[in-house]
């Protein structure tokens, strides 16, 4: 995000003039009163989005009965309520089917996405430009449409249903999505790196694998992440692959049915939720940069 | 080399692609229950789909409006709220940490959490509208009127992604150009009718084709909705009075709740050839409406 010098800045660049003695008064306050309006309105926004988390995260500490009155705040605080989820649901066990299909999935779509997106952008051949342009039609593609006939094959050729493995072999198949973004990046990566690993006697594989890998590493962190947490998110595709029993169910499954199929109250459904959203925060907050830049990528340069 | 290099895409997109695009549209025109082989029965499941099925046109019709609000409340609230952060003042970068927080919310967390919100006896939202003076506050997931602005709604507040795109571009317009503008005496509404909109048209174009193209796939917010009302029962789908029955809502009904997998697969190719037509739409127009900057091509 290439960032410019602003109006702003360029005011304060020559702030000390204005800033002075003589700089008339109505300016200022009409700036100051500029200043407290455009934070006012940013503080009211600030609160629209965040008053859902704070009322929920409110209901996730109140008892059973408080939960279901109109009561908005906790009487007494039932900290409990966040150990509580993990024995209402085998709680442990969808953590860990999601954290195995989201690494699994995320290694598959790293590992068989570089090379594709390698050859798209740095390799010459006839019918590059076809292929580039398969890839962005299958980003469009809805899903759904692909579904219904992959099921069956999953269901009949390998059996593969009710488990995880629908969720997990296809990635390693590369993803539109992350070919794409690879790709963008590594066509900006200078040439001549690349030709001075030519000259030694580097072969593609070697360039990719020392010159262009080590420098896309802010790309593929990218990639990584997006993979992770739409592995963690994805409702759609494990509805159709886990089954009834909830030997394989991942997290959005096992929530999805939390407050329908255990009939408890909304205090330690909106605790279940909250502790379903913590590791996204963690890891936003951990990746900030990576994840900012990378839907920027993908949305201005697209 | 090239195609050890691209063996990954290849096979995939044979195995994972092609052969189910091809498949469902061989599907489609079969009777097929998953346990007997497919039955050839040519048109029959289209005919059916469009003259028969009671709730194919109820689906479209509320995948349409989804669409047809979403998209541009989306664009709309996603330039608001980019506009408001572009400006670097003090706390600028807690907004917009702030703004961008409920988006990591995964779409089952935040269904659920907003089926409490909305929750007309217990819910916080209907008590703060009747604090404020609203008289017959809304029945949200309990009112076929209301139940698709509450959809709508969850998405809004996970605008971050849309907000961040947006915020890009705007930070990317030259500064020489307001510059300019504000020498030609423009207005503030001029400078962004001339400067800023044409500036971001390529943003709103990516915006608009993600947009269609995820609207069409509504689903989750709304199977979450339904499935706490009623209590876990798969046929309390599209609740209430068929108001959330969308398109992929119909065909995880037909497909893998009736094992139709037949008419499932002609639901499927409509929704390829719809998308598809609406993409191709917005393509055909965008040469008169998205301005790239001086020769600048992906």
């Amino acid at each position: 995000m290439s960032v410019q010098p602003t109006r702003t800045q360029s005011l304060a660049a020559v702030g000390p003039s204005l800033k002075g003695r003589d700089a008339p008064s109505p300016v200022r306050r009409h700036r100051r009163a500029e200043t407290v309006r455009s934070h006012a309105i940013l503080i009211f926004v600030s609160i629209l989005f965040i008053a859902p988390l704070v009322f929920v995260i409110l209901t996730s500490l109140m008892t059973d009965q408080q939960a279901n009155t109109k009561e908005l705040w906790p009487h007494p605080f039932v900290w409990s309520n966040y150990t509580s989820v993990f024995s209402a649901i085998p709680f442990w066990r969808y953590v860990f089917n999601t954290l195995m299909v989201a690494f699994l999935s995320t290694a598959g779509v790293v590992l068989s996405s570089i090379p594709v997106a390698y050859a798209l952008s740095r390799m010459q051949w006839r019918g590059r430009q076809v292929v580039f342009v398969l890839v962005l039609a299958t980003l469009m593609l809805p899903y759904q449409v692909t579904a219904l006939p992959l099921y069956i094959v999953f269901v009949k050729v390998f059996h593969w249903v009710p488990s995880l493995k629908p969720l997990i072999v296809p990635s390693f198949f590369g993803d539109a999505f992350s070919i794409f973004l690879l790709r963008q990046f590594f066509r900006s990566i200078p040439d001549e790196l690349a030709d001075a690993a030519r000259v030694d006697g580097a072969n593609h594989w070697q360039i990719m694998t020392r010159v262009i890998v080590p420098l896309a590493k802010p790309a593929i962190a990218a990639v990584a992440l997006f993979n992770f947490l739409y592995a963690w998110n994805d409702f759609f595709a494990p509805l159709l692959y886990v089954g009834e029993d909830n030997r394989s169910w991942t997290l959005a499954i096992g929530l999805s049915e939390f407050k329908a199929l255990h009939h408890v109250q909304w205090n330690l459904t909106m605790a279940a939720s909250l502790e379903f959203m913590i590791p996204v925060v963690i890891l936003f907050f951990i990746a900030q940069r990576v994840f900012i830049e990378g839907i920027t990528v993908t949305g201005v340069k697209g | 080399m090239v195609l050890l290099f691209l063996s990954p895409w290849l096979i995939g997109f044979f195995v994972f692609t092609l052969y189910p695009v091809l498949a469902s549209l061989y599907y489609s025109f079969t009777h097929y229950d998953l346990l007997s082989t497919p039955r050839w029965i040519g048109t029959a499941n289209y005919t059916f789909m469009f003259t028969k099925d009671p709730f194919f046109w109820t689906a479209v019709r509320n995948t349409a409006w989804i669409i047809l609000w979403g998209v541009p409340l989306r664009i709309i609230v996603a330039v608001a709220t980019a506009s408001l952060l572009v400006r670097p003042r003090r706390g600028v970068t807690v907004y917009r940490t702030l703004f961008f927080l409920p988006t990591l919310a995964p779409a089952v967390a935040a269904a659920l959490a907003f089926v409490f919100l909305f929750n007309p006896a217990i819910g916080p939202i209907n008590q703060i509208l009747s604090g404020l003076g609203m008289k017959n506050t809304p029945l949200w997931f309990q009112s076929p009127t209301w139940s698709k602005p509450a959809i709508l709604i969850i998405g809004l507040w996970g605008i971050g992604d849309a907000m961040v795109i947006f915020l890009a571009g705007l930070l990317d317009v030259p500064r020489q150009l307001y510059e300019a503008a504000d020498i030609e005496g423009a207005s503030r509404f001029q400078r962004w009718r001339h400067v800023t909109l044409p500036m971001i048209s390529p943003v709103i174009f990516f915006t608009l084709v993600i947009g269609v193209i995820e609207g069409f796939q509504t689903f989750t917010e709304a199977y979450v909705a339904n499935l706490t009302a009623s209590n876990g029962d798969v046929n309390g789908l599209g609740a209430p009075l068929q108001s959330l029955l969308f398109f992929t809502t119909r065909l995880y009904q037909v497909g893998w709740l009736k094992y139709q997998m037949g008419y499932a697969s002609a639901l499927a190719w409509l929704l390829l050839v719809i998308t598809l037509i609406c993409t191709l739409i917005i393509l055909k127009t965008s040469s008169r409406w998205v301005f790239y900057q001086g020769g600048e091509v992906k």
